[in-house]
């Protein structure tokens, strides 16, 4: 797999931590995320999956650890340095995010004109781009109400890939979307790590995105508030022998305690 | 894997061949090398008569650099590119290209005058007609409610009550204090070329009780309860929740609708009250400072204001609250798609109950001189 091969680290998250309200959501949570891979983090609903992924881009301050990204320690930066840092990151949001009073093709331009001084002509081309490569280049003129919300979801990749950022956060990529444009979107994100050495951290679910996209991936559980299982998705549908994570793989119901018989 | 990083940016080299004019651009070509060739290659593109790219030597390329690369190659017809031997450049390239030749929809075109003139009235008539159904269906539902008292949410209608009113007593004591206080002292000065200021109880008394208290009242609560009802119906129509409700077999007026214009009837008489007595004590003190000792003044009051000034400003106040009420939950529920919709929601809340409350105060005045009262 590409990436495997490039041992430069750009993400490092150690011994991290999140509580809110005296309640841990996970802790002791270690991991390396490696340039050019696409590292995701996966896991069932409500097991921090998306808590994670804001304290690693800084939108939650962490209780203990601390995150590095592209050498920078994210943790407790503040001012020209952390704006510096959050230009040099892309994040799609789970629901798209896209600012409303503004057509698709003016969100996208949106980071162009803040933080480039490429032409207005170039901008719009680059927004033409991005939205032709997640298939919305007919949506360009469109108002974020006037679109679905797998529609939002692509527009919002569109966005977050404006400015070509060396790491790319995506929450929830492929929720909602039609299976060929999942795929679509799952041959874009390879396709854009393997020739611009973009690094990917996904946050998702979806079983065959997981396995069409991930170099690497840490599954985090609800119950063991933590990372329960780390390494190459494949492998560990596989090989892993932890209930949770063959469970996972498997589509499985999960064993419940009470009544027995259910065996993962 | 490309070579990353600042050292190797994109330099470009122009030379004219047999071909025609040759652009060799090497290196790192990303968004800040990109916006810096972007004119001189733009410039060096322009006068040729033949155009090749040369892009063979790009060790990096992001979106912004390939879009450069296609705006060059599209600014000459004919004009060839020679494509990164880096496969996965050249597959950026490609892809882009491919991007960039996807048909764009064009906006739609702008109605001519007068068919804007038209849908203008088209839509100005669905609204009113909208509004029309919108009162008949709370008429509807508040006739089924008196009929079923049982099936009012009376801890809804309690919560509202709890906001619209306890919470604005704060704002109106202020207000009708200061507007008391600016009334009597602005009033004493002409009053005073005529020795009149002792009759300054009874123009503020009757202007407090049968007009500004109430009308101030309806402000206070259109600014502030009106806008908080079309936002929070405003998000429910956006999430779909007012649909959901539908589906489910519940009538939204009945279930979010009356038991806020239940709490914004009952409030605004005691608003109402509580701005007029707050204005009345304003009036006093600036009456204590002109010299005139409290009895004097409260007498003065009493001999000017009769129950009657009180019973219909509070009247009208309980109707202005039924006003704002509606209007507020009709902007609600009729609002659009998107994060917009809220805001264009409170403020038709806003405008509308003001407007609203001032045209109908209009109304009982001329109707309340018609019948003596």
């Amino acid at each position: 797999m590409s990436g495997t091969t490039e041992t430069e680290v750009v993400i490092r998250v150690q011994d991290l931590a999140m509580r809110f309200d005296g309640r841990t959501i996970f802790e002791h949570v270690t991991f390396d995320v490696r340039r050019g891979e696409v590292f995701v983090i996966l896991g069932g609903s409500g097991c921090g999956k998306s808590t994670l992924l804001k304290a690693m881009i800084g939108l939650f301050e962490p209780a203990e650890g601390r995150v590095t990204l592209l050498d920078e320690e994210m943790t407790g930066l503040a001012g020209a340095e952390r704006r510096a840092l959050l230009r040099r990151i892309g994040v799609m949001w789970q629901s798209g995010a896209l600012f409303g009073s503004a057509s698709l093709a003016e969100n996208i331009e949106v980071p162009l004109e803040e933080h480039t001084d490429l032409p207005a002509e170039a901008r719009a081309m680059i927004a033409r781009v991005k939205l032709g490569l997640v298939g919305l280049a007919d949506a360009a003129q469109r108002l974020p109400a006037e679109i679905s919300g797998g529609m939002a979801k692509r527009a919002g990749i569109a966005r977050a890939m404006a400015l070509d950022p060396p790491i790319l956060f995506l929450d929830e990529p492929s929720a909602g979307l039609d299976p060929i444009t999942s795929a679509g979107l799952d041959a874009l994100i390879k396709d854009l790590a393997r020739s611009l050495g973009t690094t990917f951290v996904v946050v998702t679910h979806e079983l065959q995105s997981i396995l069409a996209i991930g170099d690497r991936c840490v599954m985090l559980d609800k119950e063991a508030k933590g990372v329960i299982a780390e390494g190459d998705p494949r492998v560990l549908r596989e090989h892993s022998e932890h209930p949770i994570v063959r469970a996972f793989f498997r589509r499985q119901a999960m064993p419940t305690p009470a009544p027995a018989g259910q065996g993962a | 894997m490309p070579a990353a990083g600042p050292a190797a940016t994109a330099q470009m080299q122009c030379s004219e061949g047999a071909d025609g004019v040759r652009l060799r651009i090497a290196g790192h070509l990303d968004a800040a090398a990109a916006a810096r060739l972007w004119r001189p290659a733009s410039a060096a593109a322009a006068g040729a008569k033949r155009l090749v790219i040369d892009a063979a030597d790009l060790t990096g390329l992001d979106t912004a650099g390939a879009v450069l690369l296609l705006h060059l190659e599209a600014s000459i017809p004919g004009a060839r590119t020679e494509a990164p031997t880096d496969e996965s450049l050249a597959g950026l390239l490609a892809r882009s290209r491919a991007a960039l030749a996807q048909p764009v929809t064009a906006a739609p075109a702008a109605l001519p005058l007068l068919a804007q003139l038209g849908q203008a009235t088209l839509d100005a008539g669905q609204h009113g007609l909208d509004r029309v159904s919108f009162l008949g269906e709370a008429v509807m539902a508040g006739a089924g409610m008196l009929l079923h008292p049982w099936r009012l949410r009376l801890s809804e209608a309690l919560r509202h009550l709890d906001e619209a009113g306890l919470r604005a007593f704060g704002l109106t004591l202020l207000l009708g204090f200061l507007l008391g206080l600016i009334l009597a002292f602005q009033s004493s000065i002409p009053m005073r070329q005529f020795g009149a200021e002792i009759y300054i109880p009874n123009l503020v008394g009757i202007s407090l009780l049968r007009e500004l208290g109430p009308l101030m009242a309806a402000i206070i609560l259109a600014g502030r309860t009106g806008s908080a009802f079309a936002a929070e119906l405003g998000t429910m129509t956006v999430n779909e929740e007012i649909d959901a409700l539908r589906i489910m077999g519940i009538d939204p007026i009945a279930w979010l609708v009356l038991p806020r214009l239940l709490a914004a009837v009952l409030v605004m008489p005691v608003l109402a009250l509580v701005l007029s007595l707050a204005g009345l004590l304003g009036m006093g003190i600036v009456m204590v400072v002109l010299g005139f000792p409290p009895v004097a003044v409260l007498k003065q009051v009493q001999n000017a204001v009769q129950i009657k000034d009180l019973v219909g400003g509070l009247f009208k106040a309980a109707i202005f609250g039924l006003v704002v009420g509606l209007i507020g939950c009709r902007a609600g529920l009729g609002a659009g798609r998107g994060p917009r919709a809220v805001g264009d929601a409170a403020t038709t809340a806003v405008v509308g109950g003001i407007v609203g409350v001032v045209v109908l105060d209009g109304i009982f005045a001329v109707l309340f001189n018609r019948l003596g009262w």
